[in-house]
């Protein structure tokens, strides 16, 4: 089901948290919402979800073009998982994804047997069979990760929201549970809006990213187009390592990747700076050269390990750097 | 070789401890015992049996437990209020609530039968509902009684008037040990409940309520134990009549006045004892919930 939100903005106090915010998320996708710390990330969320609602004015938030603005979160059909998790811990497992079936009113309410089978069914989707029966601190933070998410899908919700859904977990969790996610939304193609902090996070796992700065949306697009043409030079900094360049009033944007390193035998003129290398850092399948140019600037090089190897570097050494791409 | 630890002391904190607990605690209990011990078991039997101590126990148990029971209620809105909402006047009420807690009992006990006596603020309310209950249904037989005390003297002199002192005695506990939890608690709890679907009423219920349970049940524990042992509140509005409104504490002293040393500390240990089963049996129960709650 799609998301419209048109022309919200949200208010608290004197403090402006979301202006004039204008986004579509299409049927089936899954979109990030990226940004800083108070760009209104999780307010927007917040507010799709009706748990917060927006300032009275034009602004409106349909599902599948159905105005939802005024609609209470527990009847708006949404799943939202929360950071940290939310779990009941007083219930187990079982009773935690039941919850949302178990409170509908008496006329609705499925039997208990439907209710235990579609908790099975939950468990085995979200690959947690045989936990049924633990309580939410015998789990492990992937674990409990996966309950509030099976939790939020118990009401059959029309799109799902999750706030900031890796942010508790650590590294290597995160990166199997982000690719784990993406293959769970691929075979179940519900609408998902995420919050995420982190650039890698959105960049991979995303349809659309939605960069976000200071309660505007900055620029919107498929993961790849943001990267390579980011529309401003925070969207630029934001979106991974970048380079910012000095010249005279202008400032440029050169990704450490869109560098090569020649011999100084090689330097042409033309389009390269002369450079010495300062720091070099290998251990991995990258490379990272600090190299300062004759200026003063520094510049940070990304190269593979093969290429390092073949121009055989250490510090101090003199080399030539030919951008390879300028923006 | 020794055992290290990370933390220092523990010798000297252990030891520090142990005399503490020996010299504060351990050693007048030992000593309330062995007076006790004195008297042979039949004694005790007898004194312990008697008429006038059975029926002081009921009511000392019994009002306590009423008393702990309304003030964790209380407590409980009180707490919610004070935590849930800002309001002008919030951390004037939240000092207030310490109130009990500072005051000297026996203020607190002339203030309450002064409030509650027949003619008190409050008193003669109680009187004129109890004459109109008197007027209306006519009650008879031990409902009747109550109704006629309570019209007689309003809620003070009655097991009512100890009940009032217990429940004002009792309720900061609850507030206290209420209140850093709730502080605690967030409302992603409550959040995540509503986008499930769950009411405001049924969040309360089955998500909020049962995450305080372990912290009402330690308020109750601690309201309880001070309302079994409270003297100085009560002896003023309950007015002591043998059988009635006694309570055990008043008996114990009333030994100690006749020079019944002996007899006074069987009253007590057996106090001691009754309370120290329903707190560890209510310490059990808490344990078992806590471990399905963490």
């Amino acid at each position: 089901m799609s998301i419209s939100i048109q022309s919200i903005t949200k208010t608290f106090g004197a403090y402006t948290a979301l202006e004039n915010v204008s986004l579509e998320v299409p049927d089936g996708s899954l979109t990030a919402l990226l940004g800083p710390s108070g760009s209104g990330k999780t307010t927007l969320l917040r507010i799709v979800a009706g748990l917060e609602f927006a300032d009275p004015g034009p602004g409106k938030i349909a599902f599948h073009g159905e105005d939802v603005g005024d609609i209470p979160a527990g009847r708006r059909g949404v799943g939202f998982v929360f950071q940290h998790y939310a779990l009941f811990r007083h219930m187990t497992v079982a009773q935690n994804i039941a919850f949302g079936l178990s409170v509908l009113p008496r006329a609705a309410r499925p039997q208990k047997s439907e209710i235990r089978d579609r908790v099975m069914e939950l468990l085995k989707l979200v690959k947690l069979e045989g936990l049924d029966q633990r309580r939410p601190h015998e789990l492990s933070g992937g674990q409990r990760q996966r309950v509030a998410l099976a939790r939020a899908l118990a009401i059959r919700p029309k799109v799902l929201l999750l706030d900031e859904p890796f942010g508790a977990l650590d590294a290597q969790v995160r990166k199997d549970l982000r690719r784990w996610l993406r293959q769970f939304h691929d075979e179940i193609g519900l609408t998902t809006l995420f919050v995420t902090h982190d650039q890698e996070e959105a960049l991979e796992l995303s349809d659309q990213v939605v960069v976000m700065r200071n309660a505007r949306i900055e620029q919107v697009g498929e993961p790849q187009t943001v990267y390579d043409n980011p529309r401003s030079p925070f969207v630029y900094e934001f979106l991974g390592n970048v380079n910012k360049l000095h010249a005279g009033q202008d400032v440029r944007y050169v990704r450490p990747h869109e560098i090569d390193v020649l011999f100084a035998a090689e330097f042409d003129p033309a389009t390269d700076s002369l450079a010495r290398v300062q720091h070099l850092f290998s251990a991995g399948p990258i490379a990272t050269l600090t190299v300062k140019l004759g200026d003063g600037q520094f510049l940070d090089v990304e190269l593979s390990r093969k290429q390092l190897d073949e121009l055989g570097l250490s510090v101090g050494d003199e080399v030539a750097v030919r951008p390879a791409v300028m923006a | 070789m020794p055992k290290r630890r990370v933390i220092p002391g523990f010798g000297l904190s252990m030891g520090f401890t142990i005399s503490y607990l020996s010299l504060i605690i351990l050693i007048p209990l030992a000593a309330l015992f062995l007076k006790a011990a004195r008297l042979g078991a039949s004694q005790w039997w007898q004194i312990l049996t008697s008429e006038r101590i059975i029926a002081a126990a009921k009511l000392t148990f019994g009002a306590s437990a009423a008393a702990a029971t309304v003030s964790t209620v209380l407590g409980l809105l009180v707490t919610w209020v004070l935590v849930r909402y800002r309001f002008p006047g919030r951390r004037l009420l939240d000092a207030m609530v310490d109130l009990p807690f500072a005051l000297p009992t026996a203020v607190a006990g002339i203030t309450l039968t002064q409030i509650y006596a027949p003619h008190g603020w409050v008193g003669q309310y109680i009187s004129q509902a109890a004459l109109w209950i008197q007027a209306t249904y006519a009650p008879t037989g031990w409902w009747g009684e109550v109704i006629q005390d309570w019209a007689d003297k309003g809620a003070a002199y009655s097991p009512l008037g100890v009940f009032i002192a217990l429940t004002f005695i009792g309720f900061p506990f609850v507030v206290r040990t209420l209140q850093p939890v709730m502080e605690d608690f967030s409302s992603e709890y409550e959040e995540a409940a509503a986008t499930l679907g769950a009411g405001r009423w049924t969040v309360f219920r089955r998500v909020i309520l049962p995450m305080f349970i372990p912290a009402l049940i330690t308020g109750f524990t601690l309201a309880f134990a001070r309302a079994i042992g409270e003297y100085g509140s009560v002896i003023f509005i309950s007015g002591n009549l043998p059988m009635k409104t006694e309570i055990l504490p008043l008996l114990v002293v009333a030994q100690l006045e006749q020079f019944k040393y002996e007899a006074a500390a069987v009253i007590a240990a057996g106090m001691l004892i009754v309370s120290f089963t329903l707190l560890f049996l209510i310490n059990l129960l808490q344990r078992r919930l806590n471990w399905q709650n963490n």
